[in-house]
């Protein structure tokens, strides 16, 4: 805190000119990673406040949108990321604590489930495609009658409109994602040469913070998408 | 700085939230009506509950920290509870359920 | 001026401006101070951009035919002025300028929490200020600065994607230098710097940041959906394919209103210091006066539907809204009664700064009541989209925060440069200002309330006097904007030197040299008293 002025500053190299003591330093980057969490959690709210409005406007549709999307592939995604939170988590303890090796191994193990996810995100959209679901392109966009579906053409045209929120906020998420990886592998070979220790971790420390935040929304995202109107005979 | 969570509370938390997931999964099945979506987003609000204080340590922050978490959700609220009023008190809205 | 003939003395003690030398110490600064000077400079020639579309916009009002352009061509000029004006001036002008030069001085640290952050700022700001200049090249933007749905989204046939770009990443300037603010107010404070003690500019400015930081993500999204739904043909806000054009204005004034308070609060604060300085007292209530720059940052969040009373809102909403827009004009009358207050009394000197102060005080009145006016449901139906709505946020833009811009840069250019500018010619061109503004925008309220709709190129002749009056008016402002500006550059090299103090102020910010070393201060400094002591100043010196 801004009282610690006066006690002798440790000389660690890792302390910048503008800060007095590491701890100010440590504050001063974990306040700012909270501050820019608040920034996305808006990021994020204006999208949830989009899809609550047209959900609330064109329910049935909604329903029969989120029948196209496969229910165990959002869960399994979901766990997906889950293991990669708890990982992440304990390489931030594993850092705290000093431990290298378990730090390094554990940032691999988040940075592989976080491929994990995409991998699967990819397959999905890849099905969509196929499926002509993908409203920004004409050529791929086709919400007729089929054997399977046979009354949805009635919601075609707001069809598009949650098909679009879909790959927007996952296509967002997946961005997060893609930067978190490669903040993990920064990390990563950071740690390699032995850069984080008890006495300085931050990296770790917000990077950490961040990956969680992403974990966050996927858990609103699942149920928002995969879970519409699974019990009702809209189709 | 804040002391370290045992890894026993990690896993434990990890095992909450996994469950969850498909618990989450299996009651979308269920028919509840206007219900299904307030227990899916009860289920999600808990969960991450348990991301923030645990697994991001939110618990063991200072003040200041909770603060600013709870500012995020503040204006959160603020966003959408205000537009809701819009929508919420027009008497003409196209599909007539809220949810 | 005959002191041009006088060899200009050369300051030479270490400073900022003369710790290095070359245009990368410049582009690669990490000097709070010098990307304060990047960031003058850059809105500098925004608002001179801006200022020529003004111009342009008030030539052709001059005559009630719409003879100088044709009507698509004057809705490109209100809509570059009213981008460039609002996203890429007012917003960052006092924060990124004498905010980032003042507030780590201020309260006592050697730079901002993430000075690389900061300069990344900077950077971005240009970015975003390149796609708004490429959309005016290649042939402008004609939705006005709101980008309305669906004429943005679906029929406009202008550059609307490149201009929502450019406001996409200027935002992104914005929430940086926002968040550097709040970290730095909250952790680098110098000993004894409690929050009783920051100076009012700081909490302006930490209210400012909390508006950035959770306003601007929502209009970043908003205008992604909006060039999605261009770029793709989906009906996100198109009503004709399913979309809610309402929605996107909720969403767009959920930032866009609270913006406009980014546009003023850090005007407050510079008013608090001027008003304060120039009467030799502390400010009237100080705790008031800096709890209500946190209230108009919450309140400012609960009011953007007044923007929307005549869109087809739900009557209760708009009730709602109504009211509680009410709410807002308290905190900052708190702020006008407590500068009167603070002057009552107090040994008035009456120098260029205060001057702007004066101003400042007067129209941001006259602004703000007239924005009663506008959140009465009954009366804002009959003024929508009438120059009374023109003439009221004039007032405050303008008549608030460009003169506080005015009187902080007057104020502070000695502790910036070193030098002191010409006090006749500045008071000159002070009174050049506010003569000029009010004869520019006060005939628009009367047009405004007695019809003439904003937003056409063509009025119906019985306004042209007030018209004819407005462009007068026009011009002399833009003589009053010139002049410092000549002077200004002048100053750099033949102004007198300023000394560190020149105003005898309280701040710590005058305690060390002028223009300030690398790291602001030889020694960190220690606070021991309130801000604002100049009663204690006075018995040191003996009255």
């Amino acid at each position: 805190m801004a009282d610690t002025h006066g006690a002798v500053a440790e000389h660690n190299p890792n302390l910048r000119h503008h800060f007095d003591t590491m701890e100010q330093q440590f504050d001063s980057a974990t306040l700012g990673m909270w501050v820019f969490l608040l920034t996305e959690i808006m990021f994020f709210g204006g999208m949830f406040c989009a899809y609550m409005i047209y959900r609330s406007m064109y329910p049935g549709a909604f329903a029969s949108t989120s029948m196209h999307m496969d229910p165990m592939f959002g869960a399994i995604n979901t766990a997906v990321l889950i293991v990669s939170s708890l990982s992440m988590a304990l390489a931030v303890r594993a850092a705290r604590l000093g431990q290298q090796q378990a730090l390094q191994i554990l940032l691999l193990v988040t940075i592989f489930f976080g491929l994990a996810f995409l991998g699967v995100k990819a397959f999905e959209y890849h099905a969509h495609w196929v499926d002509n679901k993908v409203p920004l392109f004409a050529g791929h966009w086709d919400y007729s009658n089929t054997k399977d579906f046979p009354n949805q053409a009635q919601y075609a045209r707001p069809a598009q409109i949650l098909f679009c929120f879909y790959f927007f906020m996952t296509g967002f998420h997946a961005v997060h994602m893609l930067v978190g990886v490669v903040l993990m592998l920064t990390i990563f070979m950071m740690a390699r040469r032995g850069k984080f220790g008890p006495t300085y971790f931050t990296p770790v420390e917000i990077s950490g913070l961040y990956w969680h935040f992403v974990d966050i929304v996927w858990i609103f995202l699942f149920p928002l998408l995969y879970l519409i109107g699974r019990t009702k005979k809209l189709i | 700085m804040h002391p370290v969570s045992s890894v026993r509370t990690y896993v434990l938390v990890w095992l909450t939230l996994t469950i969850l997931t498909f618990v989450t999964y299996y009651v979308a099945q269920i028919e509840l009506g206007e219900w299904n979506i307030v227990v899916a987003l009860l289920i999600a609000f808990f969960k991450m509950m348990l991301v923030i204080l645990i697994f991001m340590n939110v618990k063991a922050e200072s003040p200041l920290t909770k603060l600013f978490v709870g500012a995020g959700f503040f204006w959160m609220v603020l966003l959408l509870g205000q537009v809701a009023i819009d929508y919420i008190s027009r008497t003409w809205m196209p599909e007539g359920k809220m949810w | 001026m005959s002191t041009v003939l006088q060899d200009p003395q050369t300051i030479e003690t270490p400073n900022y401006l003369n710790a290095e030398y070359g245009w990368k110490s410049w582009l690669f600064t990490t000097d709070h101070k010098r990307i304060a000077v990047l960031y003058m400079i850059s809105i500098t020639v925004m608002f001179v951009l801006g200022g020529i579309f003004a111009g342009l916009i008030r030539l052709e009002l001059l005559t009630p035919q719409g003879d100088l352009v044709n009507s698509d061509t004057y809705n490109k000029f209100f809509t570059m002025h009213g981008i460039i004006m609002v996203f890429f001036f007012l917003i960052p002008s006092i924060p990124a300028t004498l905010g980032n030069f003042l507030v780590p001085m201020m309260i006592g640290a050697k730079d901002l929490a993430f000075p690389r952050i900061n300069l990344l700022s900077w950077y971005i700001y240009i970015a975003g200020a390149l796609f708004a200049l490429i959309a005016i090249v290649m042939g402008g933007v004609d939705t006005g600065w709101t980008f309305y749905t669906p004429f943005s989204s679906t029929f406009s046939n202008t550059f609307v994607i490149t201009a929502a770009v450019g406001v996409f990443i200027a935002g992104f300037s914005s929430i940086l230098t926002g968040l550097n603010f709040i970290v730095t107010i909250h952790k680098m404070r110098a000993p004894g710097m409690t929050w009783g003690r920051l100076p009012l500019f700081v909490w302006a400015h930490y209210a400012t940041s909390l508006i950035q930081v959770l306003g601007t993500p929502v209009v970043a999204i908003t205008l992604a959906l909006v060039g999605l739904e261009r770029a793709f043909h989906i009906g996100i806000f198109d009503p004709a394919i399913g979309g809610d054009p309402i929605l996107f204005q909720h969403m767009f004034w959920f930032y866009s209103h609270p913006a406009v308070y980014i546009m003023i609060l850090p005007g407050m604060g510079v008013i608090s210091e001027l008003v304060s300085c120039f009467s030799r007292k502390a400010v009237f209530g100080y705790s008031f006066v800096a709890a209500s720059s946190i209230g108009i940052a919450v309140i400012g969040f609960l009011v953007w539907g007044h923007h929307m009373f005549v869109t087809g809102m739900s009557m209760y909403a708009s009730l709602y809204f109504s009211l509680l827009s009410f709410l807002v004009a308290v905190p900052s009358a708190i702020k006008v009664f407590n500068w009167t207050a603070t002057m009552f009394r107090g040994s008035i000197s009456y120098d260029t700064p205060m001057l702007y102060a004066f101003g400042f005080i007067g129209l941001f009145t006259i602004g703000g009541l007239t924005g009663l006016f506008l959140a009465t449901l009954a009366v804002d139906v009959h003024v929508t989209d009438t120059y009374f709505v023109v003439a009221h946020f004039h007032y405050v833009m303008v008549g608030g925060m460009v003169l506080a811009y005015m009187g902080g840069l007057h104020f502070w250019w000695p502790k910036i440069t070193g030098r002191m500018y010409p006090e006749g010619w500045a008071k000159f061109s002070a009174l050049l200002v506010f003569v000029g503004f009010n004869l520019t925008f006060f005939p628009q309220f009367i047009a405004g309330y007695l019809g003439q709709p904003r937003r056409y190129h063509a009025y119906a002749p019985e306004f042209q006097v007030y018209n004819v009056l407005s462009t007068a008016g026009a011009t002399v402002l833009g003589v009053g904007y010139i002049i410092p500006f000549i002077y200004f550059m002048w100053s750099l090299k033949y102004g007198p030197l300023a000394g560190n103090n020149p105003w005898k102020a309280k701040g710590l910010e005058w305690q060390t040299t002028s223009p300030p070393p690398t790291y602001n201060f030889e020694t960190p400094p220690i606070v021991t008293e309130e801000a604002y002591a100049y009663a204690a100043h006075k018995e040191e010196h003996g009255g």
